[in-house]
């Protein structure tokens, strides 16, 4: 038990078809409720979808797993409705700082730019994601969330698959249109279904200890090269909430994991870390493997896999839930529009091509920090080792210290979804790009453009003064809101004013900025809020043409 | 010209959106420039390839300047 931390216990509920009822067929079905399975059930169901959630437990995430949550995972986790709470409980941090030895030889800050919502990052157990997402999903009456059920059988058929679910009170069965596969990465509908993930496991051990103390290290990720407490390995601190820290060992191959967990074994190790006066309570204690692999495809005729259960990395980035959050992200408004019937079932191939894409994107970063945090050669050791000696003085040899690249978003460049550019934009929101946070203001309030766009198809058209736009376009503007898939029109003006449509007051000018925007330029965003096409003029049939294509109904 | 100490890896015709990739991919692309090598192989590659690069930068004062930066706390 934590002394931080009191597990909430879910109660298991018998469920309609245990008493005898036939066999009921839903919509959609999630297999996992860990951070990711979450995630796609409050998304769907917020757009109307039903989904069933089955879990094999009745509690959250135990012991000390996931740490940092991004700022791209806390954009789509405030469109869920669990941004505020984590954000306040966790720790929110920019800034990391790497030691080799003794000296600090560089430091980053995750957020260089101003006039972003979120920060780079912020700390927080697993757990209290969990339990947030949890009571999310319990707010909504079209989540039928089930703990204690385990699916031990899954038979695909041609529109759907049928599962086996086990319970206390023994085995049923369900039918589903749609599968979300969310169990993890141990997946067992992954084995079930027989299907392969390659990829490959690193040969070393870490020693997570997470530590309760009073300590008012700065709220910063730090990290050590070989530090004199504990030789020839990294160590990782970073501080949760509650005064947890989380401290990552380095322990090398050869460790007896059983051996190091003990904590005879592990007090001296923190005690040479951070002093013999230094008061702290152990509070958990795990070592860990740990691989980097990915499935050939997420998608699997109306199977889809999300999360661990599709792609795991090497936590140097903490990209797991990171980026299993976007996984949902990316196949929640797809999977919505093709259950709605205004795209066809290919666009959830563009989930698996663009999750793929991303999961190689995350996993290339992890495996070369990796890589440089455990040299695998001696060659590959002395060239760390040179970097490092170059890095206190040097900028170039700086930029190649790498000591975890952390989860940013990837830009979908490739996406068969994009329009290409026709005209010459500077910047980096090209189509593909995810959408850059600026504040705006809104009905008179200061507010957050990410706080404003997603969830449908937009179109952000830039104009110098909303009063001024002629009617004739305004009539079009809004009929776009009547097209069979919708898209929202929002004029974003430098000067606020009032018009027939929402008006986004560009008020510090970060949007003309980091969009480029001129008077006349729109964006077309998806409801992911990453760019699908932009133009410098307005016209309604390239306008259409996007959309469709963004929708595969081209 | 003075030695660049300066970020300055870039490959042509690659965009890139976090500032972090270009120097990842030249590191990425030295280390595997030694995979299955033994020490003595690889200090054989290592040297070859300071002769080659010296000789592509051409200008012996920025050499100096570089190899006696090399030498400093070794
Ligand atoms: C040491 C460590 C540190 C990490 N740090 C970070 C970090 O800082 N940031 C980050 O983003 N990620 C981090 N991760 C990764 C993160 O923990 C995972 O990526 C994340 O938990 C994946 O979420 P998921 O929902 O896909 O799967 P899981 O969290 O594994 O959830 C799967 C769920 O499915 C249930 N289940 C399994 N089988 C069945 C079945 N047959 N029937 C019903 N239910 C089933 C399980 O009980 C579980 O609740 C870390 C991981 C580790 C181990």
């Amino acid at each position: 038990m934590l002394s931080t931390y009191q597990y909430p216990k879910y109660e298991y509920v018998a469920p309609p078809e245990q008493t005898g009822g036939p066999v009921k067929r839903y919509p959609v079905v999630v297999v996992g409720a860990g951070p990711v399975g979450l995630a796609a059930a409050i998304e769907l169901a917020q757009s109307g979808v039903p989904v069933v959630v089955l879990d094999d437990d009745d509690t959250v995430s135990v012991g000390s797993r996931g740490v940092c949550y991004a700022k791209r995972a806390l954009e789509v986790l405030d469109r869920i409705g669990v941004g505020d709470d984590c954000v306040a409980k966790g720790v929110s941090w920019n800034v990391g700082r790497t030691f080799f030895r003794e000296e600090e030889v560089y430091n980053f800050n995750l957020l260089p730019q101003p006039d972003h919502k979120r920060p780079g990052m912020i700390n927080l157990q697993q757990y209290y994601l969990e339990e947030y997402e949890i009571r999310r999903a319990r707010e909504l009456p079209n989540v039928d969330l089930r703990f204690r059920s385990k699916v031990v059988s899954v038979q695909p058929e041609g529109r759907g698959a049928a599962l086996q679910v086990e319970t206390p009170d023994g085995i049923y069965q369900i039918e589903t249109d749609w599968l979300i596969v969310a169990d993890g990465a141990r997946s067992s509908v992954r084995h079930m279904l027989g299907l392969e993930i390659d990829g490959k496991i690193f040969m070393d051990r870490f020693l997570i200890a997470d530590v309760v103390m009073k300590a008012d290290f700065p709220a910063e990720r730090w990290f050590w090269f070989d530090p004199p407490f504990h030789p020839g390995q990294s160590v990782l601190l970073h501080r949760q909430a509650d005064n947890v820290f989380r401290i990552d060992f380095q322990l090398g191959w050869q460790a007896d994991p059983e051996e190091e967990k003990k904590p005879e074994k592990v007090i001296p190790r923190i005690k040479a870390m951070l002093g013999d006066d230094r008061e702290f309570e152990l509070e958990w204690v795990s070592v860990y493997t740990f691989q980097c692999r990915r499935m050939q495809q997420f998608r699997h005729g109306r199977v889809l896999f999300v999360g661990d259960a599709a792609h795991q990395v090497s936590p140097f980035g903490a990209r797991g839930a990171n980026s299993g959050i976007q996984d949902t992200d990316n196949l929640c408004w797809k999977l919505k529009l093709v259950i709605d019937g205004k795209a066809p079932e290919s666009l959830l191939d563009t989930y698996s091509d663009e999750r793929v894409f991303a999961a190689d994107e995350n996993i290339l970063n992890s495996t070369r920090s990796t890589d440089f945090i455990t040299p695998k050669s001696k060659t590959s050791l002395t060239f760390r080792n040179a970097v490092l000696a170059l890095a206190s003085e040097h900028a170039f040899a700086r930029a190649l210290v790498n000591s975890g690249r952390l989860s940013v978003p990837a830009y979908l460049t490739e996406s068969t979804l994009n329009t290409p550019d026709s005209t010459a934009f500077a910047g980096d929101m090209v189509p593909g790009a995810p959408m850059d946070d600026a504040p705006i203001r809104v009905d008179g309030v200061n507010d957050w453009l990410l706080d404003h766009v997603g969830q449908r198809f937009m179109a952000l058209a830039y104009v110098a003064d909303p009063a001024a736009v002629d009617p004739a376009r305004m009539a079009i503007f809004k009929s776009l809101a009547n097209a069979p898939v919708p898209v929202e029109v929002v004029l974003v003006s430098p000067r606020g004013g009032s018009a027939e449509l929402p008006v986004f007051e560009d008020y510090a000018g970060r949007f003309a900025e980091r969009f480029d925007a001129r008077p006349g330029t729109l964006y077309l965003i998806r409801p992911d809020q990453h760019v699908a096409a932009r133009w410098r003029e307005f016209d309604a049939d390239r306008l259409r043409a996007a959309v469709a294509r963004a929708t595969c109904n081209a | 010209m003075p030695l660049n100490l300066k970020p300055n890896l870039s490959e042509p015709g690659k965009r890139y959106f976090r500032a972090f990739t270009p120097g990842d991919d030249f590191y990425e692309a030295l280390i595997d420039t030694h995979r299955d090598l033994s020490d003595e192989q690889s200090a054989m590659v290592n040297a070859k390839l300071i002769l080659l690069l010296s000789n592509h930068i051409g200008d012996i004062a920025v050499l100096r300047e570089a190899m006696q930066i090399a030498r400093e706390g070794v």
